[in-house]
């Protein structure tokens, strides 16, 4: 490459200095860049984009959500005609509330995809259970933001689809039935369920996803992505090796050619 | 940084017997450097345990106690198998066999070298957590009680009027909706059944008997239809002096009761005939003022025998549909839920 001139590495600098001016402050600069230019194996699949598929499609549904909610009134009185408000004369609110129905689908069904990837490719074993858990905890908010959001349109499918919803989950043994009570705000569905269940769609379930999410972030950065099960490279772990002085921790993780690791 | 598949050897994971600045906890065996992995040895009892767990939701699915007990005996002992594996390398070790060099246990001088703790530091730490989770319980807790709690509290709505009696011929059915309380709006509406049985006698004196069924589906709450005519052309509506009106339809010839999620299908005194309702229709209590037909309280049937007027009906506290009011599979609900 041609050696920059010296009004191109000027203009590089103006152009760099508001990153450096943040980077000193906060060294965040370097941490998205340490998190966006990880290693990871050289023969991942695209099965392995999954999971960020599914964090996209969590974050249209965020998004269409907060924007949905500008509209929407939770009683029992508005319910109904504010959503065919959103949908008939709201200007783009056809677009806004299709994305954020069907988006519904896409990501769990996205969830269920990413959940076989990992489960197909082993990639639960040691050292990543507690993700596969984190994630399970993930797969179980996702739902109850699917029941809860389902209620919200209050047409005569949301309500008799969750009044059954509701009940299922009152025969269950023990608390099932106050389960339901607490659903219901009472012994049956009544004017407080729909807010109920607009605040536990909207900000509960929402926030338990969000930190979750977070932490499923930090293990997946934290242990690196498993390399697909057919990999010819290091494939499975090396046995541990007591040669070595450090040890064998160093063999539980593929390093990227199969013959020596070194820093 | 470096192209990928750079001689620099890629990991996939932050070292972190490196990174680690402080020990979490003084002779952790993760910080030492020689570490295996930690995991227990692969096992192949859990098999075993799943099948055993599959016996016994298939038994408690086809009603079946014996494949119950069996499933839950192989869940025990599997289960008991698994947990001995996993954790065999926890448990001190038997007696070593003979010839087998035993590792030698960790030097005791590395435990003594724990740093020597501060009461002054302790105390601070301790009082730290210890405010700050006071702090923590005084605001969460109103909180939580207020998210929980009301929805415990019974709320008796006062008794429905549902007109005078006369309107309600005697031996068939008439439909009736009206609102429970018409405070809540139309969120409250609901649908019964009510047969006037006619003059029976109560202690020597003639009295009126209604047959009054909640619309409830009792398998998961859907709204059960009439199966009969229904007569349109004489719905009546009555305007009472307070409240909302309450809409009379008649019926002919009411032969059953069905459900449309499931096919839930019930008799006309409400007991189950078909599909997966758990136990018969709810029914209202009611009481006669002044000539006129108040609706009562809700309370659950486990079944029904006779017809009519003369009919035992085994009665219970209202229940959620889905929920057994008798039979053994009752024992499941133990706890009265406060509210109902
Ligand atoms: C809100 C839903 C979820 C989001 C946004 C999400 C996101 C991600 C992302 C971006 C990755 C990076 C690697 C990849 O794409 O495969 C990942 C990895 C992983 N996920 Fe999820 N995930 C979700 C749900 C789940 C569920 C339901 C499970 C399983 C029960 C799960 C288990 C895992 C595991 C074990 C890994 C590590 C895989 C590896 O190291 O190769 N996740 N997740
Ligand atoms: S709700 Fe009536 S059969 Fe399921």
């Amino acid at each position: 490459m041609a050696p920059k001139s010296a009004r191109r590495r000027q203009l590089e600098a103006a152009a760099l200095y508001p990153l450096d001016w943040v980077e000193e402050r906060t060294g965040l600069v370097g941490g998205i860049k340490y998190f966006l230019f990880r290693h990871v194996p050289r023969d991942t699949n695209w099965m392995q984009t999954l999971g960020a598929a599914t964090l996209t499609a969590f974050l249209v549904q965020t998004v269409t959500g907060v924007f949905l909610a500008m509209y929407y009134k939770p009683d029992p009185q508005n319910a109904y005609s504010s959503i065919q408000h959103i949908t008939h004369e709201v200007t783009l609110g056809w677009l806004v509330r299709g994305m954020h129905k069907w988006g519904a689908s896409v990501f769990i069904i996205l969830m269920f995809f990413h959940m076989a990837r990992v489960f197909l490719f082993g990639a639960y074993k040691y050292p990543r259970e507690l993700n596969w858990i984190v994630g399970s905890l993930l797969l179980v908010l996702g739902m109850l933001e699917g029941f809860t959001g389902y209620l919200l349109p209050w047409d005569q499918t949301a309500y008799w689809a969750t009044a059954v919803g509701i009940n299922l989950n009152a025969t269950a043994p023990f608390l099932g039935p106050f389960l339901a009570n607490f659903l219901q705000g009472g012994a049956q569905i009544g004017p407080d369920t729909i807010a109920r269940f607009y605040s536990l769609h909207m900000l509960l379930i929402p926030g338990g996803l969000i930190g979750l999410i977070v932490l499923h972030m930090y293990l997946v950065v934290r242990l690196g992505v498993t390399s697909p099960p057919w990999s010819p490279t290091a494939a499975g772990r090396e046995r541990p090796d007591e040669s070595k002085p450090e040890g064998a921790r160093q063999g539980l993780i593929r390093s990227g050619d199969g013959q020596d690791e070194g820093h | 940084m470096a192209p990928a598949g750079a001689a620099c050897g890629s990991w996939y994971v932050v070292d972190t017997s490196e990174s680690r600045a402080v020990e979490w906890r003084a002779g952790s065996e993760l910080s030492s450097p020689n570490d295996k992995p930690h995991v227990p040895a692969p096992s192949l009892w859990p098999v075993g345990f799943a099948i055993g767990i599959v016996c016994l939701l298939l038994g408690l699915v086809l009603g079946s106690w014996p494949i119950v007990a069996v499933g839950a005996v192989l869940a025990i002992a599997f289960g008991y198998l698994w947990v001995r594996d996993v954790t065999r390398d926890m448990r001190p070790k038997e007696a070593p066999a003979p010839g087998t060099d035993v590792a030698p246990s960790a030097p005791a001088a590395e435990a003594t070298e724990e740093l020597p703790g501060f009461s002054r530091s302790i105390f601070l730490e301790t009082a730290t957590l210890g405010i700050g989770g006071v702090i923590g319980g005084l605001v969460t807790l109103p909180v939580l009680g207020f998210a929980v709690l009301p929805a415990f509290e019974s709320h008796k709505a006062k008794d429905v009027d549902l007109g005078p009696i006369t309107n309600f011929p005697e031996g068939s059915f008439v439909v009736a909706t009206f609102l429970e309380d018409p405070s809540q709006g139309e969120v409250s509406r609901k649908t019964a059944f009510i047969r006037n049985n006619g003059l029976t006698a109560v202690k020597g004196k003639q009295e009126p008997s209604f047959t009054i069924i909640y619309s409830r589906c009792a398998h998961l709450g859907c709204p059960v239809q009439p199966g009969g005519l229904l007569q349109d052309a004489e719905t009546k509506q009555l305007a009472p002096v307070k409240g909302d009106p309450v809409k009379l339809i008649p019926v002919k010839g009411l032969s059953n009761f069905a459900c449309p999620c499931h096919g839930g299908a019930y008799d006309p005194e409400g007991n189950r005939v078909a599909g997966p309702p758990v136990r018969a229709l709810d029914r209202f209590a009611y009481s006669i003022v002044n000539g006129n037909l108040m609706l009562g309280t809700l309370y659950s049937v486990g079944h029904v025998e006779g017809t009519g007027a003369d009919a035992k009906i085994s009665r219970y506290t209202s229940a959620s549909p889905g929920v057994h009011v008798d039979g053994i599979e009752r024992w499941l609900y133990p706890i009265p839920v406060p509210g109902r």
